[in-house]
C-alpha cells in the first residue's frame, strides 16, 4: 500500500459522503443551481481526483516508510487541546492554560516543578493581563471567578 | 506622478504621526519574533494579533498587522543562517546556503546580506505597489461577477501550477478547502448547509482556525517530538560586515528576486514561499558555478531572502486594489479591515486615501525600522532561540488557542483549529500542501456567489463567461494552466518545476 493510495481513497470516500450528505439540499437546475449545485460539483471534482490518485500512485512511497517516531508527543498535544476545547469555557481561561501547561511541561515533557510552576503561572496569568486587562479582549473567568 | 507624489505625502503625514509610527514599530518587532520562533509563522502571529487591533483605528491596525506580514519576512532568515530551522516557511531555501555560511564563520556576512536584500526589495517593491495598486482599482472597476469568477478560478489553478508538489494533489486540497467554505449559509437561498445544527457553523468556517490549525498546531505536532535543535552560534557586530566580493555577488540576486518575487507575489498562492523557491532555482541556474550552491554561496541567500520579502509587497496590490486575497494573510487582513468598516476593492484607494496612502508609507518606515532591528539587534532576537523547545511549544500552543478563541469568542473556532491541526500534521505526512486547502476556503463563498450571480445576470447561460473579453482571457489563461500543468504529467516528460529542482512526490 502506497501513500497516495490510501490518499485517493480517503479522499473518494469524503466525495462521495459529501454528495450522499447533499441531498437534503435542492439541487436545482443546470442553468438555474441551487444550493447543493456547488457542493456536487467540487465533490465530484474530488472524487475524479482521488480515483487519479488510485490509479496513479505507482511510484509514491509505501506507507510503511513514513516514520511517526514524534506521534506521542503530537497525540499529547491535541489532547491538551481538545482539553482546551471543553474545559476554558467552563474552568475559565487561567485554570484551563494552567493545566494544560501543567500536563505538557510536567508530564509530557518531565521538566522540573520550578520550571512547570513558573511557567505554567506566569504564561496563564501573564497572558490573561496582557489580552483581557490591556487588550480588553474577553476571555472566560470560569465558576472560580478565576 | 505628482498626483502620485502627493498622495504619498499624505501618506508620510500619517505614517509618521506618533501612534502609526508606535504601532509600525511594534508590529515590526513582534513580526521579527514571530519569524524567529520556529513554528509560529506569519499566519500565526497575525491572527494572534488580530483581536489585538479591534481597539485601534483601521490604520493603526492594518500598519500593525503588515508590520508583523513582513517582518517575519525578515526575522524568519535569522534562524534559518544561525540554526538551520525555518523560522517560517519561506525561509526554507535560505537554510541550505545560509547555514553552510555559518558553519564556515560568515554568519554575519549572511545575515547582513540577507537584510540588506530585505529592505532593497521591501523598498523597491512597495514603490511598484504604490504605482501598481491605483490603475488595477480603476481597471477591476470594470469587473462585474463573470470577471470575479474567472479571476478566483485562474487564481486557484495557478496556486496549482506554481506549487511545488504534486500538481493533482494540490487541486484535490484546493478542492478540499472550496468544499469545507460550502459549510454554512447558503448566500443565495439562506439554507444552513452541512451545519449540523452547529449554530456557530451558520457563518461558515473561519479562516484564522483553520490556517492557525493547518499552519501552527500541525507544525508544533511534528517538530515537538524531534530531537532539541542544534546550539545557536551568536555572530558579533563588527562580523556583520560582507567583503566587497560577497557584495557583488550578491547584488543581481538582489535585483532579480525582488522583481520575481514582486511578480509573484501578486498571483493567488503562498507567493513568499514559492517566489523563495523559484529565486533560488533561477540563481542556481544562472550562476557560472552552480557547484558552489549548498555549499554556503551568498547569492543562495541574498536571491530568496530579497524575493520573499518583495513577495509580500506583492501580495498586497490584488488585496488592495481588487479585493481579493492572494492567500490565507492577506484574507485575514482583510477580515481585520472589515471589522474597521473597510471594504478592500476598487474603490478603497478613492474613498479612503489616507489609509491606503499611510499604508504605503508605512512600509516605507516598517523597511527601515527592519533594517535597524535585524542588524545590530540581532544577537537579542537569537536569545529568544535559547529557550528549550520543550518549553516554548507548550506556550506557542497556548497562544495559538488564545488566538483563535479571541477572534470570535467561540470555543467551536478551538474545536476547528484542534481538527485542522490533525488534519495538517497528517497531510504534511502524506507530502499534501496545505496551503491550497486555506486559499480555497477563503475563496470558496466569493466563488460561488460570483458564479450563480453570473448565471442569474444571463438567465442560466454559461456564455456569460466566454461573451465578455475579461473573463474570457482569463478562462483560456487558466486552461493553458491546466494544460501546461497536467502535460508532464500524462507525457511523463519533465516540466519546469522539475527543471529547476523544486517538485517532490511521484512526479519525479
Amino acid at each position: 500500500m502506497t501513500t497516495d493510495r490510501l490518499s485517493g481513497a480517503v479522499l473518494v470516500v469524503f466525495a462521495l459522503l459529501v454528495i450522499f450528505e447533499s441531498r437534503h439540499y435542492p439541487l436545482g437546475t443546470f442553468r438555474l443551481p441551487g444550493p447543493a449545485f456547488v457542493p456536487i460539483l467540487l465533490a465530484s471534482l474530488l472524487l475524479i481526483f482521488g480515483i487519479l490518485l488510485l490509479f496513479t500512485s505507482g511510484r509514491a512511497p509505501r506507507l510503511s516508510s513514513i516514520s511517526w517516531s514524534e506521534w506521542r508527543h503530537a497525540a499529547a498535544i491535541l489532547a491538551a487541546s481538545v482539553f482546551a476545547v471543553f474545559a476554558t469555557e467552563r474552568l475559565g481561561y487561567r485554570l484551563t492554560v494552567l493545566l494544560m501547561l501543567g500536563f505538557l511541561i510536567k508530564v509530557v515533557e518531565r521538566r522540573g516543578w520550578m520550571q512547570t510552576v513558573g511557567l505554567a503561572f506566569g504564561l496563564a496569568f501573564g497572558s490573561f493581563y496582557l489580552f483581557y486587562t490591556l487588550l480588553r479582549v474577553p476571555l472566560p473567568e470560569g465558576p472560580f471567578g478565576f | 506622478m505628482v498626483e502620485t507624489l502627493h498622495n504619498l505625502y499624505i501618506g508620510f503625514a500619517v505614517a509618521l504621526s506618533p501612534n502609526v509610527l508606535l504601532y509600525a514599530f511594534v508590529g515590526c518587532v513582534i513580526g521579527t519574533l514571530v519569524g524567529v520562533l520556529p513554528g509560529v509563522g506569519p499566519l500565526a502571529g497575525i491572527s494572534l494579533l488580530l483581536p489585538a487591533s479591534f481597539g485601534l483605528d483601521a490604520t493603526s491596525a492594518i500598519v500593525l498587522l503588515a508590520g508583523i506580514y513582513y517582518g517575519a519576512m525578515y526575522g524568519g532568515s535569522t534562524t534559518s543562517i544561525l540554526m538551520r530551522i525555518p523560522g517560517e516557511a519561506a525561509s526554507v531555501m535560505t537554510c541550505i546556503d545560509g547555514y553552510e555560511m555559518t558553519r564556515k564563520g560568515r554568519a554575519g556576512a549572511a545575515l547582513a546580506v540577507a537584510a540588506v536584500g530585505s529592505y532593497v526589495a521591501g523598498t523597491v517593491s512597495v514603490v511598484a505597489l504604490m504605482l501598481l495598486a491605483p490603475p488595477l482599482a480603476s481597471f477591476a472597476l470594470r469587473f462585474g461577477p463573470p470577471e470575479y469568477f474567472a479571476l478566483l478560478l485562474l487564481g486557484l489553478l495557478m496556486l496549482a501550477y506554481m506549487s511545488g508538489g504534486s500538481i493533482l494533489k494540490s487541486l484535490a486540497m484546493a478542492t478540499l478547502g472550496l468544499l469545507l467554505g460550502m459549510i454554512g449559509i447558503d448566500p443565495m437561498t439562506g439554507f444552513f448547509r452541512f451545519s449540523y445544527g452547529l449554530m456557530e457553523l451558520g457563518d461558515g468556517i473561519g479562516v484564522v482556525p483553520v490556517a492557525v490549525g493547518l499552519f501552527g498546531l500541525s507544525e508544533i505536532l511534528l517538530t515537538a517530538g524531534q530531537p532539541t535543535p542544534p546550539e545557536v552560534k551568536k555572530p558579533r557586530l563588527r562580523e556583520l560586515l560582507p567583503t566587497r566580493e560577497e557584495w557583488r555577488a550578491s547584488l543581481w540576486p538582489i535585483g532579480r528576486g525582488t522583481v520575481l518575487g514582486f511578480l509573484i507575489g501578486i498571483i493567488p498562492g503562498s507567493a513568499h514561499i514559492i517566489s523563495s523557491f523559484v529565486s533560488y532555482a533561477v540563481e542556481r541556474r544562472l550562476s557560472k558555478h552552480p557547484e558552489r550552491f549548498g555549499q554556503g554561496a551568498i547569492e543562495g541567500v541574498a536571491g530568496p531572502e530579497s524575493a520573499n520579502n518583495s513577495a509580500t509587497s506583492g501580495a498586497f496590490v490584488p488585496m488592495l486594489a481588487l479585493g481579493v486575497p492572494s492567500g490565507p494573510i492577506p484574507a485575514v487582513m482583510i477580515a481585520a479591515m472589515m471589522v474597521h468598516g473597510i471594504s478592500p476593492g476598487p474603490l478603497l484607494i478613492a474613498q479612503q486615501p489616507e489609509l491606503f496612502w499611510g499604508f504605503i508609507a508605512s512600509m516605507y518606515v516598517g523597511n527601515v525600522v527592519l533594517l535597524i532591528l535585524n542588524l545590530p539587534l540581532v544577537g537579542i532576537f537569537v536569545n529568544v532561540l535559547k529557550v528549550p523547545y520543550p518549553l516554548l511549544y507548550p506556550s506557542i500552543l497556548i497562544f495559538c488557542v488564545l488566538g483563535v478563541y479571541a477572534v470570535n469568542g467561540s470555543i467551536v473556532d478551538v474545536g476547528i483549529m484542534t481538527v485542522m491541526g490533525a488534519l495538517g500534521y497528517v497531510l504534511r505526512k502524506f507530502d499534501f500542501e496545505t496551503a491550497p486547502v486555506v486559499l480555497g476556503l477563503i475563496l470558496a463563498p466569493m466563488m460561488e456567489m460570483s458564479f450563480r450571480q453570473s448565471l442569474s445576470m444571463s438567465s442560466g447561460s454559461y456564455h456569460i463567461f466566454v461573451n465578455r473579453p475579461i473573463a474570457l482571457v482569463m478562462l483560456v489563461v487558466g486552461l493553458a494552466l491546466l494544460v501546461l500543468s497536467l502535460a508532464p504529467w500524462l507525457m511523463k516528460t519533465l516540466d519546469w518545476r522539475q527543471r529547476f529542482g523544486l517538485a517532490s512526490g511521484q512526479e519525479k
